[in-house]
């Protein structure tokens, strides 16, 4: 039986944190994730978890012990934000190509500078090539539960890659709404113990961890990471009908939202997709045919089903909270636009840029870029491709 | 959505209007609703303006935006008046409620153009007398219970039991006063 509960999006992550009971927690306090490590060293010293919980000075130190706790044999967990992650950066990568699947709670807020500490999807879009699995979660609820998934999918010996699990910073962190919880039993028994392959603790088989790799091998090392990451997709989806039947919440790789019969699609991720369905609702009650594609496996990324969905589309908007600066649309609108020119599927894309430094984001807003979908659609014309929402004049 | 009820707090930071939303949100959680409570973070600092929200409804809520058409706003400091719009976007037949000694002709020359159902109670009073310290955000969370109906008196004073337990668990010492302020606050809350 699920227990109904209210939570903020941290405290459900760090529920979801204790329940799993890693071996090994490492993090640095950082806004708006902070509370994350908070409410976990607090379960630590009332010994409601196992967990050796490693207070580093910096996140950098808390990778680099999540990368030795994992390579030890351990299963190991953090959280952080932002410029947090920036620091990591080095880390990061070393993480994937050791095929370590360390769990990250990344909760976005906008990479400095100049200093903000609101939410936008800049630390997440900092690390999309960094060969780690990135799922993200609406509201508190999907949090929690793609936390819940993460060490199946990781862990899996088709993939033993990292996972982070991505919500907004403050919108999603920081407010208290109703949850879902399940019971401890219940997910002990789903996320099962960790059984690594190879690991340096282990005095049977002698290994070294990290050594050089030049011309000979690296790229073969490279292409298992990349194919560890297209098998992704289907131990993603194998889980997630695992988690269905404990649940009762299904989880795909993105959420349909009224696209089955969608003329105007908005394609977007995190707490905005929310807002995007109150808006939808209120343009469907008009007799606009309005949907969603919420996508929540962003890395990797499903460009043939996504492809697949928009195909019927006549207008489709990507809002990206993260501007790539490159002069030709956010990440996630070129992942969407390339998906669809691979497939052979032309249907007319604007790139928005929203939400940047924590900018509010409105239903009316959202039924905006809408309206501009439908002009696009009436008039046969782009105009331009590349827009912002919410910038002021 | 037409049950959804959205409210607005105004009040400077250590005065607990946040704590007052979170606790709001609980009392509504706990008699089966669906529920937001937010602050909108800003520079943290004591005295400075900070807003937060709430939502409260039967069904599900999907919408992450700050609240611009609040169903009630809530003024924890009759300063912000001055300096702050407070009635922005509150809806007409709505309400605000403001802690305040002002009387009423003063609070609607400061609300200007506000024709709406206006609301005040002393909540320093309150606070001085139940609590022995000014902790207006105790009175203001049972002044807003009470003009907007959300939930009962009976059912919201003995949740709060509850949660005052939860929080006030290293002092329990506090717990009777802040029952005491709520009591005194749903009494005092008057009509402008």
């Amino acid at each position: 039986m699920g227990i109904r509960e209210r939570l903020s999006g941290n405290e459900a992550a760090a529920i979801a944190m204790k329940q799993i009971n890693p071996d090994v927690v490492a993090a640095f306090p950082i806004t708006p994730s902070t509370e994350i490590p908070q409410y976990f060293s607090s379960f630590v010293s009332n010994g409601q978890v196992d967990t050796e919980f490693v207070a580093v000075e910096s996140e950098h130190s808390a990778m680099s012990a999540c990368i030795g706790a994992e390579s030890a044999g351990a299963r190991a967990m953090t959280a952080t934000s932002a410029n947090g992650l920036s620091l990591m950066w080095e880390m990061i990568y070393i993480a994937s190509s050791l095929r370590l699947p360390i769990v990250m709670s990344l909760v976005n807020r906008a990479v400095s500078g100049p200093l903000n500490i609101h939410n936008d999807h800049s630390d997440a879009m900092g690390v999309r090539d960094a060969g780690w699995i990135m799922l993200f979660s609406e509201t508190n609820q999907e949090a929690y539960d793609n936390l819940i998934m993460a060490h199946k999918i990781a862990e899996h010996k088709d993939v033993q890659l990292p996972l982070m699990v991505c919500q907004d910073g403050f919108i999603t962190s920081h407010s208290i709404e109703n949850i879902e919880l399940l019971e401890d039993d219940v997910v002990k028994n789903f996320v099962g113990k960790y059984k690594p392959e190879h690991y340096l603790l282990n005095d049977k088989e002698p290994i070294a961890v990290g050594p050089l790799d030049l011309q000979a091998y690296l790229f073969e090392h490279k292409a298992q990471q990349a194919e560890a990451m297209r098998n992704a997709k289907k131990v993603i989806a194998e889980v997630a009908e695992e988690f269905e039947k404990i649940s009762g919440r299904k989880y795909e790789f993105f959420e349909k939202y009224k696209l089955d019969d969608a003329e105007l699609v908005v394609v977007c991720m995190n707490s905005t997709a929310g807002t995007t369905k109150a808006a939808i609702d209120e343009l469907r009650a008009q007799g606009i045919k309005a949907g969603l594609l919420k996508i929540r496996m962003f890395r990797p990324f499903p460009a043939e089903e996504v492809a697949e969905v928009l195909k019927n589309a006549k207008a489709v908007a990507v809002l990206d909270k993260a501007d790539s600066l490159n002069g030709c649309g956010g990440a996630l609108f070129e992942d969407v636009v390339s998906g669809m020119y691979v497939s052979n599927i032309h249907v007319p894309t604007l790139s928005y840029v929203y939400g940047i430094g924590g900018r509010d984001t409105t239903v009316n807003e959202i039924k905006t870029v809408y309206t501009d979908l439908s002009k696009v659609v009436s008039s046969g014309s782009i105009d331009n491709p590349y827009r912002y929402l919410g910038l002021r004049k | 959505m037409s049950n959804l009820i959205e409210i607005r707090w105004h009040g400077r930071g250590g005065q607990g209007a946040k704590t007052a939303s979170l606790l709001l949100a609980d009392a509504a959680f706990n008699t089966g609703k669906y529920i937001q409570g937010f602050p909108e973070y800003g520079p943290e600092r004591m005295g400075a303006p900070i807003t937060a929200y709430n939502r409260i409804s039967d069904t599900p809520i999907t919408v992450h935006s700050n609240i611009y058409e609040p169903n009630y706003v809530v003024v924890v400091d009759d300063t912000l008046l001055d300096s702050v719009d407070v009635t922005a976007g509150l809806k007409p037949d709505g309400a605000i409620i403001i802690n305040t000694t002002k009387d009423g002709d003063e609070l609607k020359k400061s609300l200007k153009n506000y024709s709406g159902s206006i609301y005040k109670i002393d909540a320093r009073k309150v606070s001085m007398e139940t609590l022995g310290k000014y902790f207006p955000n105790t009175p203001m969370l049972a002044a807003v219970v009470k003009v907007s109906g959300i939930m009962s008196e009976e059912a919201f004073l003995e949740d709060m039991i509850g949660s005052f337990k939860h929080k006030f668990a290293k002092k329990p010492e506090v717990i009777e006063g802040n029952m005491k302020a709520l009591e005194m606050a749903l009494k005092e809350v008057t009509k402008v």
